[in-house]
């Protein structure tokens, strides 16, 4: 049985996550809301994957429309006690060789940490969003969780590259990642103000990583910036105001749920809409349209454009001084169950670490539970970095 | 108190494009069933994506040209929110920061002399889909959702009914004749801006929106309705005005409140983001200019210049089928006045017989093309010419076999014409005893008798100067 089962998976089996799309599979990103909805093709992702011999073996549960902390509010998957990311954990219990998230609003990345998995989000334009159930276009990236950096480059040289269905997707036909094992001489940094935000195991895992990188003869400094926090607000902002629009289709009228009771066509948008989206959606939504409103825009939507341009020359900036900035990737190394009406804001919360790459499209990897960001198109350097200190930290 | 009628329009015109303006689907106008023409991105399922048609901005770029704006080479779309089932993304994709055309002008000639209407912008968006109404449920039809349109927005200009259509008829002709649109039932539908105020006044009135009209005939009534009612309300206090949109009833001739304005709704306007800014650089500019056809204006002057008569002028310009006819005559060496007498006259002549019109014309330009070359390089006479086109007209006929088969375009020369006419004057003794007598009518019996003897071939000129000539010296 087994040696079957190496045979025809030779180059080995992916999980997707319930963001992305595959032919004839229910598709319903976590959300009541797309309940029975079967797409009618794969995402271009998956099907390069499968075009190269790999086998997408089955779809693991996201939080509705991957919004939450860790996958937890999934209408099809109540979650009770310490939290997992179920494409995360697949790959740590090695089910499979690698699972494909999107990476959005910073779920991805955490739940890779807590599960001491690795997991990339690109360059944004690298990877094609074609048949993503996408939330907030400008930021949201296709990514790769794997068990190691090898791997993980291994599946992004294949989903990578051009594809003409997107109109977001960059012109390179291919891209060319390594992981090299000599990193010495290469300079990282930490940002003081994460790491004040973080609990004492999460800088505990941090130092040990340092540690590993001096080790490898890399140069480690500490400095402060500002550019995190703004980041955050600007990116919540500018995610909330995408997805409140995108989720708009989901409306009862074509597919997916429909409320059974309704009087008009009023009653059926609300009714189906109430009772298709939970809590945490909902407050994305209000939020969303709150600052999309006449009355905001200015001092919100358009304020956040301004920041993601300003915000993007002081990365660049860094990026010229260093090869990647070493960040926690959450502010705590485990997480229990909570109250859904609390989610919102401790998304937010945690946000302060991932959201300057969704805002300014940088990639960004987590390994062994800490994130590596770094500049455009510098995949290269984070994988190499994380290939070199693997062995190095626990 | 004199009052003045203010005039702004919005114009929608469906463009002529193969397929729809963010993914392939294509043949809408032909779809026979509803949700024939329809794709996972045209009708709003998740993980699609927008893809920009190419052809969308040539065409806008094209209409920018025509009607003298401003092309920005750096344009953005932005997404509208609102609910409607036939709207499949809750969202329009249309322009509102950065239109690819502004600050344009088209001028009129109207009653009220000629003037200029400047046009404020023209942006490109997408249809929206149709809802049907039957019994207990409403379906709908997503075959005309992401139809590209692209909407003109003029300044508050026109200043009458006479202008507004006169300007839509332009617009028709325009785009008909740049391959933008053939404006077709439908394709082009207008919200009229109407606010009246007294003569002289720099300040505009209370202003009303009549929305989604497609008849010229209906706008015309429209506006002259909604002006008598608002100079009414100014002037005798009838009514209140408001600001509102209104519909035009076409039955009863009047316009009815729809909505109120002051609920205005708030559409959330907000850049797309997974449609990346389009850039059109002086390359792209160039190639859609070489490709631009010839503007109406300038057309109209090139007729004037080769001696087309103003009413043969606006029968051609009206009819894209008949200025492209005769556009490919003239390119194929044939004098332009010529040609436009043989379709505007001779091809209408020969279809009135049949009780038909022009617009039934189905010459080819290679065959009236060869038949005017051969009148005109005096192979064949004018009568000769016609009698061939009518046998292509009719019969569909190769005009240059038809004419050696029956022999028009023999060889006379002037002693072959003697002939004939001797011999024509020695059998009909009675018509030239006729003539002698000073009935001059037989003359022309004479002639035709020729005529007829040289089967339609030889200069009737020269004929009839010999026979003349004969017929005196008898």
């Amino acid at each position: 049985m087994k040696y079957y089962m190496n045979v025809i998976n030779e180059k080995g089996n992916i999980a997707l996550e319930d963001t992305l799309l595959y032919k004839g599979a229910p598709a319903c990103a976590g959300s009541r809301i797309l309940e029975g909805y079967t797409p009618l093709f794969s995402a271009e992702a998956v099907k390069r994957l499968e075009e190269n011999g790999y086998v997408i073996s089955g779809k693991a549960h996201v939080g509705e429309f991957g919004l939450d902390l860790l996958g937890e509010f999934s209408h099809y998957d109540k979650k009770e006690g310490a939290l997992k990311g179920a494409a995360a954990s697949l790959v740590a219990e090695g089910a499979v060789k690698a699972a494909l998230g999107v990476d959005m609003n910073g779920f991805t990345r955490r739940a890779a940490a807590i599960s001491r998995v690795d997991f990339i989000k690109p360059t944004y334009g690298t990877v094609s969003r074609y048949g993503v159930i996408s939330c907030a276009a400008s930021g949201e990236q296709v990514g790769v969780y794997a068990g190691n950096a090898t791997d993980t480059a291994e599946i992004l040289n294949v989903i990578s590259g051009h594809d003409e269905k997107d109109g977001t997707s960059l012109k390179n036909e291919k891209y060319q990642y390594t992981a090299s094992a000599d990193i010495s001489g290469k300079r990282v940094c930490v940002i003081k103000e994460l790491l004040d935000k973080a609990d004492d195991a999460t800088k505990a895992n941090i130092n040990a990583y340092i540690g590993a990188l001096k080790k490898k003869g890399v140069e480690v400094e500490e400095i402060s910036s500002d550019i995190f926090e703004i980041s955050n607000i600007a990116w919540q902002i500018l995610m909330t105001a995408e997805t409140c629009n995108n989720v708009s289709r989901y409306d009862g009228v074509k597919y997916g749920y429909r409320a059974k009771e309704y009087k008009d066509i009023d009653e059926l948008y609300v009714n189906s809409r109430t009772e298709g989206f939970n809590f945490l959606t909902k407050a994305v939504i209000m939020y969303g349209s709150d600052v999309l409103s006449k009355l905001r825009y200015k001092a919100c939507y358009e304020k956040s454009l301004k920041i993601r341009r300003v915000v993007s020359e002081k990365y660049k900036e860094l990026m010229s001084k260093y090869d990647a900035i070493l960040t926690p990737v959450c502010s705590k190394t485990s997480y229990e169950a909570y109250d859904i009406k609390d989610a919102f804001l401790k998304v937010f919360e945690e946000g302060v670490f991932t959201s300057v790459a969704n805002l300014i499209g940088t990639p960004a990897y987590v390994t062994k539970g800490v994130q590596l960001l770094g500049g455009h198109f510098n995949e290269s350097a984070l994988l190499s970095i994380a290939a070199a200190c693997e062995g190095e930290v626990e | 108190m004199k009052y003045e009628l203010v005039i702004g329009l919005e114009t929608h015109v469906e463009l002529d494009t193969k397929s729809k303006i963010f993914c392939s689907c294509g043949g809408h106008s032909e779809a026979k069933e509803p949700n024939d023409c329809v794709c996972p991105a045209c009708s709003g399922m998740p993980g699609m994506l927008p893809v920009m048609n190419k052809k969308v901005v040539e065409l806008a770029v094209t209409a920018g040209l025509m009607l003298n704006c401003n092309i920005n080479r750096y344009t953005t779309f932005d997404k509208k929110n609102y609910y409607y089932p036939d709207l499949p993304c809750a969202y329009q994709i249309t322009q509102l920061n950065h239109p690819i055309c502004t600050d344009g002008l088209v001028t009129l000639k109207t009653s009220m002399g000629e003037r200029g209407i400047r046009i404020k912008q023209i942006h490109m968006e997408e249809d929206a889909g149709k809802l049907v109404h039957g019994g207990k449920y409403s379906y709908v039809d997503f075959n005309r959702t992401s139809v590209p349109l692209i909407e003109i927005v003029t300044q508050p200009d026109f200043r009458s009914a006479e202008e507004v259509v006169t300007y839509l008829n332009k617009l028709k002709s325009m785009f008909r004749s740049g391959g933008i649109s053939e404006c077709e039932e439908g394709a082009m539908r207008c919200d009229v801006n109407i606010s009246v105020r007294p003569e002289g006044s720099e300040e505009f009135g209370v202003r009303t929106e009549i929305k989604n009209m497609a008849s010229f005939e209906a706008i015309e009534k429209a506006i002259n309705y909604e002006f008598q009612r608002h100079v009414d309300a100014l002037e005798y206090e009838t009514e209140e005005l408001v600001q509102e949109t209104r519909r035009f009833d076409d039955a009863s001739g009047k316009t009815f409140a729809m909505r109120n304005k002051e609920t205005e709704a708030d559409y959330r306007y907000f850049p797309d983001a997974n449609l990346m800014p389009i850039i059109i650089d002086d390359e792209w500019l160039e190639q859609i200019k070489a490709n631009k056809p010839v503007a109406v204006d300038e057309k109209a002057d090139e007729y004037r210049a080769a001696g087309i008569s103003e009413k043969e002028i606006d029968m051609l310009l009206s009819n894209n089928k008949l200025m492209k006819l005769h556009n490919d005559v003239v390119s194929m060496g044939c004098n332009s006045k010529d040609a436009a007498a043989w379709i505007l006259t001779d091809c209408a002549g020969i279809l009135r017989k049949d009780g038909k019109s022009l617009n039934e014309l189905t010459v080819t330009a290679e065959k009236l093309g060869a038949i005017i070359k051969m009148v005109d390089s005096g192979k064949i006479n004018r009568n000769a010419g016609k009698k061939i086109l009518i046998a292509v007209v009719e019969e569909d006929v190769d005009p240059v076999e038809y004419c050696s088969k029956l022999g028009l375009d023999r060889k006379v020369d002037e002693s072959m014409i003697s002939e004939v006419i001797d011999k024509v004057i020695e059998g009909n003794p009675q018509a030239v005893a006729d003539f002698k007598s000073g009935k001059t009518k037989a003359a022309q019996a004479l002639f035709g008798a020729c005529m007829k003897e040289l089967k339609g071939a030889g200069d009737p000129g020269t004929i009839k100067s010999v026979l003349d000539e004969k017929l005196n010296t008898l």
